[in-house]
């Protein structure tokens, strides 16, 4: 059935699909040698391979740093619910109309606006060390949990917007339609409204996830054993940088498979979208 | 020579066969229509001839030229060509002005006064010349679509392309954009449209080509294809269009439509 042109033209298309495959190999050798031979060329590379990239100490720290990423992680679940849930009561909170729920929008507004400045590392410093300072009955003290907290208070923030910005996007006409089908305020949210808003956030969602999965790593400022802490001790125990290395190499080991499911979900949603 | 000229078109979306080996020539100052049920592959063939899809068989020839050749750079092709979509996909974050001098500007490189002052020619014809700083969200969509008309004339295309120009249209707005399309065929241009008005059809078109299960079924002057149709297919096809119109607007004064 197919012409001798066509076959032609895709023959054609299928050897420019080919050079472009090459051209793509030869630059990234290209680049991926002048980086290598970059550094290591560096006047100062012998010494800052010893004191960062020393094999035997990245090996002898490993399990330390491995068991300190473990509670990064456990950190990191616990969190990403709760800011989930809290972002999303706050999100709603800025959406509610009407004079009656003045404060609570009011509160919702303070909060982003609030948590959304404040910077991790003081939000750290002030609940980690201040809220036990009062020494109320019943406020934590152990470093992870208050860490915690503090990672969920200024993510929140963040995600709320995140989530803000997916419900504003949704076309007036979708709240009208689900009112005009008698929903009220709250079912019209969670039932038409949001289900397409976070379809449409879930690239920006992932994202934020990422950085908070790093910053789980600040926690350790507080005490907390974590991979980052645990690469500190045994950094001072062998007079080398290497521990950091490999925290850092793990971080973004764990970082890997989050961004390829961003991706995977991003496409996913755009397909069910028919955009793709 | 002809403008446009398309030979054993396929085009195939996850194996089913959308166009199967369509035939299509269009003169230099012809106006050729279109037709056709939904799904029948009109809009796919303008796609087709814009190069926005790649084709699977046969050749696509602009101004003698094999535009479908993969060595060809589409983007100058397409300079010879002006599209009209039916959504009217005008740039929301633009001015009706900066859409009209975009292409202009920016591909064909016109002097920013002279695309301006062209473009204020064309907005002075299309009789929108007072909305010319307005963004498209303020203008009705027959306005809209006649912007979209002057965005396309703006770089005076040789071949223009309309794709159902009027379906998203309230009906009481289908009229000015007919008119404006009437308007620039009689001043000469090149026109490939496809189209559900068939009045319109076969007022402004020289040639009617009725298109079924991706081929064309039945070509010739509008008068005879919609009048006289020679193929079962086509008869039957108006005689639903016919009945679906009477359905519509049983109005006996809104001629427009067969």
């Amino acid at each position: 059935m197919t012409s001798d042109l066509q076959r032609e033209r895709l023959a054609y298309r299928r050897s420019r699909a080919r050079r472009s495959t090459l051209v793509a190999l030869a630059s990234t050798v290209v680049f991926a040698a002048a980086v290598w031979f970059g550094v290591t060329g560096a006047p100062g590379w012998p010494r800052v391979r010893d004191s960062f990239f020393d094999w035997r100490v990245a090996l002898r720290s490993l399990p330390a740093v491995a068991g300190g990423l473990w509670l990064n992680v456990r950190v990191l679940v616990v969190c990403e619910v709760a800011v989930l849930v809290l972002a999303l009561l706050v999100a709603a909170a800025r959406t509610l109309r009407g004079p009656v729920w003045f404060p609570l929008r009011a509160l919702s507004t303070a909060y982003v606006d609030l948590f959304r400045g404040l910077p991790l590392l003081i939000c750290l410093y002030l609940v980690g060390f201040g809220l036990p300072g009062l020494r109320l009955s019943g406020v934590p003290t152990d470093p992870v949990v208050l860490g915690g907290i503090a990672l969920v208070l200024v993510y929140s923030a963040y995600v709320a917007e995140v989530f803000r910005a997916g419900i504003e996007s949704v076309h007036p006409s979708q709240v009208a339609a689900a009112r005009s089908l008698g929903l009220d305020h709250r079912r019209t949210l969670r039932l038409v409204v949001l289900p397409q808003a976070v379809r449409r956030v879930l690239p920006a969602l992932l994202n934020d996830f990422v950085a908070l999965q790093k910053d789980c790593g600040l926690i350790s400022v507080l005490g907390a054993v974590d991979a980052v802490r645990a690469a500190q001790i045994e950094s001072s125990l062998a007079y080398d940088f290497t521990p950091y290395v490999v925290a850092g190499l793990l971080f973004v080991l764990l970082a890997v498979p989050s961004g390829r499911l961003a991706d995977r979900v991003a496409r996913r949603a755009a397909r069910r979208q028919g955009a793709l | 020579m002809n403008v446009l000229s398309v030979t054993g078109l396929v085009k195939e979306y996850g194996g089913k066969r959308v166009l199967d080996g369509v035939d299509l020539e269009v003169a230099e100052g012809e106006v050729v229509a279109l037709i056709g049920a939904s799904g029948s592959g009109k809009s796919t063939l303008l796609r087709c001839v814009n190069l926005l899809e790649d084709i699977d068989d046969g050749q696509v020839f602009l101004l003698g030229r094999d535009v479908s050749d993969p060595r060809v750079d589409p983007d100058l092709a397409r300079r010879d060509m002006g599209v009209v979509f039916q959504a009217y996909n005008l740039f929301p974050h633009m001015t009706v002005l900066d859409n009209i001098t975009l292409a202009p500007r920016v591909v064909h490189g016109v002097p920013p006064a002279e695309a301006t002052a062209t473009a204020m020619d064309l907005l002075t014809r299309v009789g929108l010349a007072d909305r010319a700083t307005a963004y498209p969200d303020r203008l009705s969509g027959g306005q809209q679509q006649r912007v979209a008309l002057a965005r396309a004339l703006a770089y005076d295309p040789k071949l223009l392309l309309l794709d159902e120009i009027t379906s998203a249209l309230d009906p009481e707005l289908v009229g000015e954009v007919l008119a404006l399309v009437r308007e620039i065929a009689a001043a000469g241009r090149t026109i490939l449209m496809a189209t559900h008005e068939m009045g319109f059809a076969r007022q402004v078109a020289d040639r009617i080509c009725f298109l079924d299960g991706g081929r064309v079924v039945e070509s010739g002057p509008a008068a005879q294809v919609l009048g006289n149709p020679e193929q079962p297919r086509t008869r039957e096809f108006l005689r639903r269009v016919i009945d679906a119109g009477r359905l519509q607007d049983p109005r006996p004064d809104r001629g427009g439509r067969v």
